[in-house]
């Protein structure tokens, strides 16, 4: 007896705590997300059925999870926010979400989490928007498998695809992101990972980050975006294995580095870019293991770096492999493949005997002088630049990588 | 003009020289591929090779072929030929054969080596249609100064001085003209300064190709309408075309009224 009291009081506490399921369709007694979220319990699963449901400044401050069936469409109709979520543990799944308000004074976002932990946004497909997904002082978050297709067209009213602002911990994974102002921004957040998102054709940067620091970024794909990545005023940043291609125009870098210090740049590839990585005022940095391909410029050093290390890199077929304004100060090249390199290896042991000199005399020149890019593979050109190689006279003499390999290095 | 133009090809196919420049550019094809191993790149080392060597050889082979010709030359001029088609002919004749031998040496290893499949035979069949371009030009240019010189040393002479004007001291003149005028806005001086001489010209055309990248680097907005757009391509060819029709027309001109 006493066995099937326990027995039933647990069923009872099961079924009491067991988490209920709203349906939410064009027909149903229940027909917009709003009342929805306003009749569920806490740790309820909304399922919201295919159709058009306009809707908008919807907000979720219990934690729920939202599960869209077949991709229903919640139309902002252009009125503001879409979704607002201000509850912890809260998940939003397989939306289609257009037309979110445009405003110079509020960042109306397709999705803002304001202030909350451990929540998880998937599947959700944004269009037409200013803001796509918004964290604002939210921390413990997953963003996967998202869609963010933008249409901007000037930097002044745009948003950004994905933006933290003093949000840590969050993991951005298998996103995909085109046509918005900065595809990611991070502000003020630190100790988080983006991994394996494509973020292309954006007005201003594939990825920017400011004053975030120990975050981790790898395998993503950035491509003709105004810039790829720009790095601004961080410590510690991680950045593994990413392919930053096409990044063309007048000030456009494959990646832009500025005020960076302690990072590593490992196994990235840089691939028809005008200037692949733009570095100004970066400190102790570790340019190891990347490839640099058809570059206009490879890297574009501008001063006031010191104790960076370019170690086991491949530069091949650049137009210019280094350009370089300021002093060398104690920066090393090392190991590197130069396709450009004419030395020769006598010993066999793989290392060209004659060191490699990276910055050409005509760099130095069209760095003066811009328009001489014109002249560019002219034979008088390269005649100068043979002569500077011979005898340094105007670039930095001690700007060498003495040990330059003879194959390209394999990893 | 096309019987004078049919002799003056078969003449020079059934002479050495044509074999000789063959056989060049085929071996060179051959070694830059063998040693590269990659095709784009064998690409950019052809160019410099292009833009350097098509003129002097079409130069040299021009001037050669015209003091060579000039006996036979006199006789065609005492049968009733028109002078422009005798002219017209021969320049035709030695131009062709040797953008026959340049399309023909540097083609055959290229497409042996897999050209048809790879993504370098824009890159390529552009290199192609400049050198010949380039063998058009100087050629015409050759003719014109063996005519307008009865000396063979002093027309060798200007040939070979005409070569390395427009290949390298040029250059240096227009770079020097940008660095001490650089205080002025000079994308349209330097873009203009390009288009007078067929080699900065054709080198142009293919750095449009190969390092458009680097080229849009810079801020200019005639620049970027000349380098960015089909602009560019389509003045370059323009240019290029033109100069093969000025040089022809100096040939016709001269020779209507040259005394043999």
């Amino acid at each position: 007896m006493k066995k099937i009291v326990l027995f039933l009081a647990v069923i009872l506490m099961a079924y009491s705590s067991y988490a209920q399921k709203i349906e939410v369709c064009n027909t149903c007694p229940i027909s917009t997300l709003k009342k929805a979220i306003a009749v569920a319990k806490d740790y309820d699963t909304i399922f919201v059925n295919k159709g058009t449901y306009k809707e908008h400044s919807i907000i979720v401050d219990k934690p729920l999870t939202i599960i869209g069936k077949n991709y229903p469409v919640i139309d902002g109709e252009k009125k503001g926010e879409i979704i607002t979520v201000t509850s912890d543990y809260v998940t939003v799944d397989g939306l289609f979400i257009i037309n979110v308000g445009t405003s110079y004074t509020a960042d109306y976002a397709a999705i803002r989490i304001k202030r909350s932990k451990h929540f998880t946004v998937r599947n959700l497909v944004l269009e037409k928007l200013f803001f796509g997904i918004y964290l604002e002082r939210s921390s413990y978050g997953k963003i996967y498998h998202n869609k963010i297709v933008g249409d901007a067209v000037q930097e002044y009213n745009s948003g950004n695809g994905i933006q933290l602002w003093y949000s840590n911990n969050i993991v951005i994974e298998h996103n995909y992101i085109e046509h918005v102002r900065d595809g990611i921004y991070l502000e003020f957040s630190d100790n988080c990972l983006i991994k394996n998102n494509v973020s292309e054709q954006n007005i201003r940067y594939g990825l920017h980050f400011m004053f975030s620091n120990d975050d981790e970024y790898r395998d993503n794909t950035f491509g003709n975006n105004g810039a790829g990545v720009a790095v601004m005023f961080s410590k510690k940043i991680k950045m593994y294995n990413n392919i930053f291609r096409e990044n063309w125009g007048t000030a456009s870098y494959g990646l832009l580095l500025k005020e960076i210090n302690d990072a590593d740049i490992v196994g990235n590839t840089f691939e028809e870019n005008t200037i692949g990585i733009n570095i100004e005022g970066s400190n102790r940095i570790v340019y190891k293991n990347n490839n640099f391909t058809n570059n206009g410029w490879a890297v574009k050093v501008r001063g006031a770096c010191y104790t960076n290390s370019f170690l086991e890199n491949n530069f091949l077929y650049n137009s210019f492999d280094i350009s370089y304004n300021s002093n060398v100060n104690d920066n090393v090249f090392n190991k590197n493949y130069w396709s450009n390199y004419t030395g020769y290896d006598l010993d066999k042991d793989g290392i060209g005997d004659v060191p490699y000199r990276p910055v050409k005399l005509f760099s130095y020149i069209v760095n003066r002088t811009p328009e001489t890019i014109i002249l560019l593979r002219s034979l008088f050109i390269d005649i100068i630049d043979f002569s500077e190689k011979v005898s340094p006279v105007f670039t930095p003499d001690n700007l060498l990588d003495n040990n330059p390999l003879m194959k390209k290095n394999v990893w | 003009m096309l019987k004078i133009l049919k002799y003056s090809f078969y003449d020079l196919m059934r002479s050495r020289w044509s074999y000789v420049y063959f056989a060049f550019y085929l071996l060179l094809g051959v070694v830059l591929l063998f040693l590269n191993n990659d095709l784009s790149k064998a690409v950019i080392t052809l160019m410099n090779v292009i833009i350097v060597l098509v003129p002097l050889i079409g130069t040299i082979f021009g001037v050669m072929y015209y003091y060579n010709s000039k006996e036979f030359t006199e006789l065609l001029l005492a049968q009733p030929i028109k002078r422009s088609s005798i002219f017209l002919g021969q320049y035709l004749g030695v131009a062709l054969s040797l953008s026959m031998s340049l399309i023909l040496g540097l083609g055959l290893p290229f497409i042996f080596y897999g050209l048809f499949k790879s993504t370098a035979i824009w890159d390529f069949s552009l290199l192609l249609i400049t050198g010949t371009f380039l063998t058009l030009i100087f050629t015409a240019l050759a003719f014109n100064i063996a005519l307008s010189n009865e000396n063979k040393i002093k027309g060798f002479g200007y040939a070979i001085l005409m070569w390395l004007f427009l290949g390298i001291i040029y250059d240096g003149i227009f770079l020097m003209s940008l660095i001490i005028f650089e205080d002025y806005p000079l994308d349209k001086l330097s873009l203009i300064g390009t288009m007078l001489n067929p080699i900065d010209l054709s080198r142009t055309l293919i750095l449009l190709k190969l390092d458009i990248s680097a080229l849009l680097g810079y801020t200019g907005a005639v620049f970027k309408q000349f380098f960015g757009t089909s602009f560019g391509l389509i003045i370059s060819f323009v240019m290029l075309v033109l100069w093969v029709v000025f040089p022809l027309l100096r040939i016709l001109y001269k020779a209507k009224r040259k005394d043999f």
